[in-house]
This record gives structure tokens, C-alpha cells and sequence, in this order.
């Protein structure tokens, strides 16, 4: 990453049993991305609570990705769906308080997906660079102090 | 010493082809020529170089090497007709992993036919094929001297085409892709075993039960068997310890004694002491990301007490060490920076039990996967964001903590999904080890595509083996069989399954308690649409070839030229996988035609011939018989029309004859489709149900392709056969005692530990709202209505965490992954 190009951080909430074994594919077919995603793993992506996204940003992150398995395919039954239904209303809030909606991506991928894991990345990756760095909390300093979860 | 045994395994290994000094090839005398195990060795982190590609002459980075295929397999001259079944895919491997090394490296591989077989293999190869800077070149070769200053090595090649001009070329390096031979002293272990040895000096096994040599209790595995890759090397050795643990099942766990862990360390109220270890893994990660700089950074993070680094973290030597650095430095909290937690935490949270620790007190940093192998080209990157992932691994190691495994018992039957060879075979093995098992087929009769097939290539009989085992299932009184069955619902994990069953027209519902499952739903022969199949009548798939072969139809008599186009639906780009059997199936029906009818002409249109191991003979005896074998490019298919001429219709093939450059056109009687075996349709349902992934092909996914080759991921499922991928009946058999096997281990248990990461609600601030027993998947919350709080059932929950999600006020907290754990994640990534 070059200083003089703004190269924006990203943070990746991947299921275990689905998108998080689709970026090891990617790994092991040795398929090269941007390497500005760091990746949390949940069990399921009905782990990933509006907090975190909101905290990511908050945090200064620039885009944030949620990728849990194909509809349908969720190793618990039905946590995809909850994540997508909370993605969904995260992300109406969040653009009410002035973040770009394009910094918050949600896709599935199976475990099978090591080519589409890559390729959302960079598309990911992509989407964010263009619309520039989240600035919206930058007068909050560089990040919430505060922790907890509620 | 003398050992008395119920029953013994036999995997003894190979031998690598040593190529004489006077060989063609210049090996020992030409310094830069060297083996491809040499290579290995030479690509290796503890290999020669430390892992840099050099060349032994002069230790300089090597700008072009050359592979050399089949030396000392497929050759006559040395006797080993056979061919070694590995070796067009790990020169492939080579050729992309010393191109990972030096992207400026020009790769030439000298092959005959590329036998990319196995699952996932053909997409492996197209992609080193369309690798910039790699070519294959189908050839004749030899090696032509060396050259005095450089010691350089000049290859003379004649390229099997249109070309037929001598070529020369200058290498910097030549690999000699090296066969696998029988062990030297074979013959002398088989004699005191009183066993059968092949003419090569491999083991003679039974053809349709490989496993089974020709003395009862000796059971094979491995290379002995056959040339065969680690997947299959490591199905077969499972397989061999089922058939070991049927014929000993009366005496199963007499024999062991169980691991004792000493006392686990109580570290409430101490403060973390986290220890970090980070894995060069040779050098796939030690090549991507500077680790000793990530060890020096791990140093300065707070808590950290101890940072080290390991060749290889997960070998016996790294995990001892691991072991003694936690009792000596008092660590309370782990971090391995290695390869991803889905295959390696188990190993490392063993660790941690035999040092005292809490299993839950590990926390895995994914730099492998998720780093170094997908940031190759960047190494300051890669060694930034595995610092950022070994940063947020400790932050969140602070905070974890210990976790209680509830033991729950075990229901000792297992379901079978499929009712084909591979399902009865895994069927008949675990009911022959004492447990109960429910074999499921969707059609009305046993027997799965088998019995559309009549005789092997090797000349076993089909149908009467297939009729013993049918006999032999519905004999056996631990077995019950349902036909005409659907699964419609899948409940429970390992150990405990519930699964409903609608089975018969009419459509009875049944419900099975089971244990465990085994995957093996087969696969179908695909309907081509290209080359008149379906138009003319003429125009037939293999299978329905063998079909009117056995019921002697008099086309079948009279019939004096056949084509048979191999590929069809295979190796392209809908479905760019190979189906390994039909190179095998078109030589069996030729031979078979031909000694049908000897006049016969047989036409065999390729793209390569993949007989590997020993059907290799096959396809030398067809050459011998005069079959005709035609090699087309997938952008130059043969063209099927049908012509009208003297009042007849003639069946007209035609292909570019690829030595002679011309256009070859063949009248035939019939036309012959090596068509590509598909997953069914069905395939999609039974993974959702079971939650299971397929992968792209649509076959079932494994969890590991080398290491846990009949496994999912999720315990206690497993699978065998054509759901896995195309195989002969041999191997789907072999791969179905696998299965049995794996199985096994599961239901030997008298309880499985169920996952630590549970829910769990904090009572003194839950209103009762009812949210969490809304979003449970698994009915594991209920609300105590006089109390108003939130209960979980920790033997029910799954740790999804979708309640912790949900929860308004956040007072569930997911074990493992609560929320200021992962919120500490977050923040650490930004410090």
C-alpha cells in the first residue's frame, strides 16, 4: 500500500462453516486479493451483532463485510437470514446518521467459493476505495474508547 | 519377540524409480538433472537451499527447468509397464509452487498423456497449463548432453503432432518426474505372509474389495496396493482398519487404555499471560510474511510473556515444546499464528489439555489461508496484516476464558444414505462391527448404477458380486433396509440424530434415532446433447453400450466399425472436471467387442488416456488389438453427421488425425459417448438438510482433501462413493470401508463431548423479554415465566449466537465469542 494512495481497511465478519472455509480455499488455491481485509470469525454470521458494525465504524474502519452461507445452506438453519434482516435495517440506520450505505456489504459464500471470496474482496476492496475514507467520526478522535455490549 | 494379532495391516510403502547412470537421461552424470524428489527436497524449507530454488551446479536460481514425465513408469524397456498414477500431478504441483518461488521461471513439462484424475485435479492442471511462462508439451524426449561452461542440459524432443521436425532446447535444471516401484524386499515379507504379489511386485488384493489381500485377516493399504495419491492412500488406510475392527469386533477396546490429562490448572484471578507462536509452515508462510519481525512485534503487545517461532508449530517436536513452555513459563492463554483454526485448533487445543490448560484458552491466528498464501506478491502487506491478525488474536486471548465440554451419550446406529455399492458396503461394514444401521434408497431396488454395469475392466463379474451383497444387507439382521425413501427432515449433531424418512408408494413416515450418517447417494450418467445422441439410435453412451453388449444384441454382432468419443460432458467448461472411469470403461468395451467380434474396427477418440496404475496394461493390450486410438483438442471436437447416400443413412464421424495434420472420416455403425458421471440432482437437498457443503462440481465436499478425505466438517457426518466424486466400484468400495470406519470411531463411544461454545444468560440483569427464545434455532432457550429470565439448555444449543445477536439489553453472552471479545478484536485492529 503506497502512502500517497488512500488504501482503506476493511473489516470481514465470516461464518465459520461457510465463508470463513471459502477464504481458506482461496488460501490454499493461492488466489491473491488486497490484503486490506482483516477478518473476525463468528460461528454463524446470526453472531454478527449491529454493534460490531456500528463499532467497526465508529472505530474508523472504512467498509465493513458480513458473508455467511448461501440461503438455504446456514449451518444453523436460519442465521443467515437473521443476518441479512439485521444488516438490512444496520445499514438504513447508519446511512441516517451519514454513513455511506456502499461501506457496509453483505454476500455469500459457500465453502466451495475460495474464487468468489477473492473476488468480493476486490470488488469490496474497490468499492470502498472510491468513495474515499469514513470520516464521519474523525472529530471523535480515532476511535470509541469505550467497550461493553450493550 | 512374538506378538499374537487378530489380524494385520500391511503398508509397507514404494520405492522411488532409480534411473540407471546409463541412462538416456544423463541422471549422476549431468549435475544439473536431478529427480523430482530431489526437487521436493529442493523446493522444501529444510531442503538443501533452505527453500530457495537453486541448482546444484552452481547454486544459482534456475531461469528454466524442464519436467520429463513418465521415467521409469509406462516404459517397457525398464519392465514397468504400469504407470505410477502421481506423477503428471505433482509435477504439477511442482511447476506452480516453484513459480510461486520465481514468477519469471519458464516451466516446460515433456508428458504423454496428462492423467489429472483425481477430484479437483483438472482444474489444478488447466491452471498451471494457463499459467503465463508454462508449457506442456505432449513428446517424445531425450536428454542430449551437457553443456561445458554453463552445465546447462540441452533436451531433444519430438512433439506427438503435426510436428515432426526434431526440436532442441537449452535448460537450466531438469526434473525427472520418477515412477513409484514395489519395495526391494517385498517378495521376502509376502512369502512369510504367504500373500499374492502382482508381476510388478505390488500386492495382489482382492479386485473389488482391495483392501482384502488373498489371505484372510491380511488387509492392504497404500502404495503396496497400487500406484495412488495421499487421498486415496489415506481412504484405503481407513478402510483397511475397518475391515480389521469387523473381524475383531468382539474384542473392540480391549486393548486400550485410555489418555489421561493431568488435572486442569485453575487460572481464575490470574492475569493473562499470553504466549505466541507463530509457524513459518516451512515456507509457506515463512515466504510470504517476515516472521521474525511478526515474533518481535508479538513481544511488544501487553500480556504477552513468550514469542516464538516454529518450523512447523503443529509437528510432535513443536507441540512437546509447547507443552513444556506453558508449565515452564506459566502461560494462561495461548496464540498458535499459523494455518486456519478449521483444520489445526483441535491439534493445539490438545496440547493444551496434556500441559493443564483449559482447551478454550487457545486462540488460533490465521496467517496462512488467510495471509501470506493470498498476499504473495507483497511481503511488507502480508507481514503488516499478520502482525494486525497476531494483535487482534491476543486481544482477544486476554479475554477468554475457560470453558466447560458436556459429555452426552451416544445412539450406536447409523443411517446410510444410498443403497449403491458404496452405501452397502458401508452398510455391511458397520453391522458386521455390531451396529445397528438403516440404509436409505431413493428407487425401489439395491444396487445403485452398478447394475447397469456387467463386468470390470479387469474382468470381475458385476451383477454376481452385487447380488451377494444385496443378499448379504438384507440378511443381516443389524440392517434395515428402506427403499422407496426420502429424507424430508434432519434434526440433532453427532451421536444424536433424528432424521424423518417417507418410505414406499405410500409414503410412510419413519422416524430414525441414529448416531451417525454416511453420505453415499451416488451419481448419474450424464445425457449429452451433442453428436446425435438421442437423435439417432445409433448414437449411445457407454453404459447403454455395455447394456446391448450383454443381452448379445445382434447390432452389437454385426456391428464392424465403432467409434468411441471419449470427454463428453467432461473437461469443458460447464463441467471442467474428469470423470476417471470412462477411459478405463471405453478400453473394457473395446476389448470385450473385440473379442466379440475380432474384425471388428474400433475407433477410440481421446484427449488423453487416463488409465492409470495398472489398467495401464488394458490399454496397452487394446493398442496390441489394434484398436485405433485418435487424439482430439477441445477446440477441434470430432463432428458426427449422417449422410444420405444410396438410399442409406451413414453415420459419419470425422476428427483431424493430430500427426498427419489431416482430416480423418470415419463411416462407423455405431457411435460409442464416454459420457461424464454428474451429481444428482438430489444432491443440492441432501446438503441442505444435512448441512453439508457440495463444492462447485456439486459433488458432497470433504474437510479436508489429504487429511480427512471421507469427513465433513461437521462430526459425525460422513460420506463415500460417487458422492464424493467419479470412481471405479474398487475404490467407491475401498472409500466406503472408509467411511464405515470413520463412522465407527464415533460409535465405539459411549459419550462425544459436545462444543463448549454455548450461551449463556446473565441472570441478574435479563428482563425475560423472550427475544433469545424467538431467534434459538434449536428450542435451547426458554423463558422462566415466574422468574422472567432467559434459561439455556446447554446440551441443546448449537453457539450459533444468533440470541446474542438479538439480545436487547446484551445479556447473553456466546461463549467464545462475546461481544467485548469481539468488539477487543476490533479495537485492537485500529491500535
Amino acid at each position: 500500500m503506497s502512502p500517497d494512495k488512500f488504501e482503506p481497511l476493511i473489516v470481514g465478519f465470516l461464518c465459520n462453516w461457510c465463508s470463513y472455509a471459502g477464504a481458506d480455499l482461496a488460501g490454499t488455491a493461492r488466489i491473491q486479493y488486497p490484503s486490506n481485509i482483516r477478518i473476525i470469525r463468528v460461528m454463524c454470521s446470526g453472531r454478527v451483532d449491529p454493534l460490531f458494525i456500528t463499532k467497526v465504524l465508529r472505530t474508523g474502519f472504512d467498509g465493513v463485510l458480513v458473508s455467511g452461507c448461501h440461503p438455504g445452506e446456514c449451518h444453523y438453519q436460519t442465521g443467515n437470514y437473521r443476518a441479512r434482516r439485521r444488516l438490512a435495517i444496520t445499514k438504513k440506520f447508519l446511512e441516517y446518521i451519514g454513513i455511506e450505505p456502499q461501506r457496509i456489504q453483505a454476500s455469500w459464500i459457500s465453502a466451495s467459493e475460495g474464487a468468489k471470496f477473492a473476488e468480493v474482496v476486490n470488488e469490496v476492496t474497490q468499492g470502498v476505495r472510491e468513495i474515499g475514507p469514513n470520516k464521519l467520526f474523525a472529530e471523535e478522535g480515532n476511535g470509541i474508547k469505550t467497550t461493553g455490549g450493550s | 519377540m512374538e506378538i499374537e494379532v487378530g489380524s494385520i495391516i500391511l503398508a509397507p510403502g514404494y520405492e522411488i524409480f532409480q534411473p540407471q547412470i546409463q541412462s538416456e537421461y544423463g541422471y549422476k552424470r549431468f549435475s544439473n538433472v536431478v529427480t523430482s524428489l530431489e526437487f521436493e527436497r529442493i523446493l522444501s524449507a529444510s531442503g538443501p537451499y533452505r527453500g530457495e530454488v537453486k541448482r546444484p551446479s552452481d547454486r544459482k536460481t534456475p531461469k528454466r527447468i524442464a519436467w520429463i514425465q513418465c521415467i521409469g513408469s509406462r516404459d517397457t524397456a525398464v519392465g514397468n509397464t504400469y504407470c505410477s498414477s502421481v506423477c503428471c500431478m505433482y509435477a504439477t504441483k511442482q511447476v506452480i509452487l516453484a513459480k510461486d518461488h520465481d514468477s519469471e521461471l519458464e516451466a516446460t513439462i515433456f508428458h504423454n498423456d496428462i492423467r489429472a484424475f483425481g477430484k479437483g485435479f483438472e482444474r489444478y492442471y488447466e491452471r498451471a497449463k494457463n499459467t503465463p511462462g508454462v508449457r506442456y508439451i505432449w513428446s517424445k524426449v531425450s536428454i542430449l548432453r551437457e553443456l561445458p561452461g554453463t552445465k546447462n542440459v540441452v533436451i531433444r524432443f519430438r512433439r506427438n503432432s503435426t510436428d515432426t521436425e526434431l526440436s532442441e532446447e537449452e535448460f537450466d535444471l531438469v526434473v525427472l518426474s520418477v515412477g513409484l516401484t514395489s519395495s526391494a524386499n517385498i517378495r521376502e515379507l509376502a512369502d512369510k505372509l504367504s500373500i499374492e504379489l502382482n508381476q510388478y511386485g505390488f500386492c495382489n488384493s482382492y479386485p473389488l474389495s482391495p483392501i482384502e489381500t488373498s489371505r484372510a485377516g491380511i488387509y492392504v493399504s497404500g502404495v503396496f496396493h497400487a500406484p495412488k495419491d495421499i487421498p486415496d492412500s489415506v481412504t484405503m488406510a481407513s478402510g483397511a482398519a475397518s475391515l480389521s475392527a469387523q473381524l475383531l469386533s468382539e474384542r473392540r477396546g480391549t486393548l486400550v487404555t485410555e489418555k489421561e490429562y493431568p488435572p486442569e490448572r485453575d487460572v481464575t484471578g490470574e492475569s493473562p499471560r499470553v504466549g505466541v507462536f507463530v509457524c513459518r509452515c516451512g515456507t509457506n508462510i515463512a515466504r510470504g510474511v517476515d516472521v521474525p519481525r511478526v515474533i518481535r512485534y508479538a513481544r511488544s503487545l501487553d500480556n504477552v510473556v513468550h514469542a516464538e517461532e516454529n518450523i512447523f508449530s503443529c509437528s510432535i517436536d513443536a507441540t512437546t515444546q509447547l507443552c513444556e513452555t506453558i508449565k515452564e513459563k506459566g502461560l494462561n492463554r495461548v496464540v498458535v499464528a499459523a494455518c486456519t483454526p478449521r483444520t489445526h485448533e483441535p491439534v493445539f487445543q490438545e496440547t493444551l489439555r496434556e500441559a493443564g490448560l483449559n482447551p478454550y484458552l487457545f486462540e488460533m491466528a490465521n496467517i496462512r489461508e488467510q495471509c501470506s498464501l493470498v498476499h504473495a506478491k507483497d511481503k511488507m502487506a502480508a507481514t503488516r496484516k499478520a502482525q494486525d491478525i497476531v494483535r487482534m488474536a491476543v486481544a482477544k486471548a486476554r479475554l477468554i476464558k475457560p470453558l466447560k465440554q458436556l459429555s452426552m451419550g451416544v445412539n450406536r446406529s447409523a443411517l446410510v444414505i444410498g443403497g449403491g455399492v458404496s452405501g452397502m458396503v458401508s452398510t455391511l461394514s458397520l453391522a458386521e462391527q455390531g451396529f445397528e444401521t438403516h440404509l436409505v434408497e431413493r428407487s425401489e431396488a439395491l444396487g445403485g448404477i452398478a447394475r447397469r454395469i456387467h463386468h470390470t475392466l479387469e474382468g470381475e463379474d458385476i451383477q454376481t458380486y452385487l447380488q451377494d451383497l444385496i443378499t448379504r444387507v438384507y440378511k443381516n439382521p443389524a440392517i434395515q433396509v428402506y427403499t422407496e425413501a426420502s429424507i424430508t427432515e434432519v434434526a440433532g449433531y453427532v451421536g444424536n440424530f433424528t432424521t424423518k424418512v417417507t418410505v414406499g408408494a405410500e409414503k410412510i413416515v419413519k422416524e430414525i434415532a441414529h448416531g451417525v450418517t454416511i453420505i453415499a447417494a451416488g451419481a448419474e450418467e450424464f445425457k449429452p446433447t451433442e453428436y446425435l445422441y438421442g437423435k439417432d439410435s445409433r448414437v449411445l453412451t457407454l453404459l447403454e453400450l455395455e447394456a446391448e453388449m450383454t443381452s448379445g444384441s445382434e447390432r452389437i454382432t454385426q456391428c464392424n466399425t465403432l467409434v468411441i468419443i471419449q470427454c463428453v460432458g467432461s473437461r469443458d467448461s460447464e463441467r471442467p472436471y474428469c470423470s476417471r472411469v470412462c477411459c478405463g470403461q471405453a478400453i473394457k468395451n473395446a476389448l470385450k467387442l473385440k473379442e466379440i467380434n475380432p474384425e471388428i474396427e474400433i475407433y477410440l477418440l481421446y484427449r488423453d488416456m487416463r488409465t492409470y496404475a495398472f489398467k495401464e496394461d488394458y490399454y496397452q493390450k487394446a493398442a496390441e488389438q489394434e484398436v485405433k486410438f485418435i487424439r482430439y483438442d477441445i477446440d477441434d471436437k470430432p463432428e458426427v453427421e449422417v449422410i444420405q447416400e444410396k438410399g442409406q443413412a451413414i453415420l459419419r464421424v470425422s476428427v483431424t488425425e493430430p500427426i498427419l495434420g489431416q482430416r480423418l472420416v470415419i463411416d462407423t455403425d455405431m457411435l460409442a459417448l464416454g459420457v461424464a458421471i454428474v451429481p444428482p440432482t438430489d444432491n443440492k437437498e441432501l446438503s441442505q438438510l444435512f448441512k453439508v457443503p457440495l463444492n462447485e462440481d456439486g459433488f458432497f465436499l470433504e474437510a479436508h482433501m489429504k487429511l480427512r478425505p471421507v469427513d465433513f466438517a461437521t462430526d459425525g457426518i460422513f460420506m463415500c462413493g460417487l458422492a464424493h466424486s467419479p470412481k471405479f466400484i474398487d475404490e467407491s468400495s475401498a472409500q466406503a470401508q472408509a467411511a464405515a470406519s470413520r463412522a465407527a470411531t464415533t460409535l465405539a463411544k459411549d459419550f462425544v463431548t459436545a462444543e463448549g461454545i454455548v450461551c449463556s444468560v446473565n441472570e441478574n440483569i435479563c428482563s425475560g423479554c423472550g427475544v433469545c427464545e424467538l431467534v434459538c434455532p434449536y428450542k435451547a432457550i426458554q423463558v422462566d415465566k415466574e422468574r422472567k429470565v432467559a434459561k439455556v439448555n446447554e446440551a441443546l444449543c448449537k453457539g450459533c449466537g444468533s440470541c446474542g445477536a438479538a439480545c436487547p439489553s446484551g445479556v447473553i453472552s456466546m461463549n467464545h465469542f462475546k461481544d467485548e471479545q469481539i468488539l477487543a478484536q476490533i479495537e485492537a485492529l485500529m491500535a
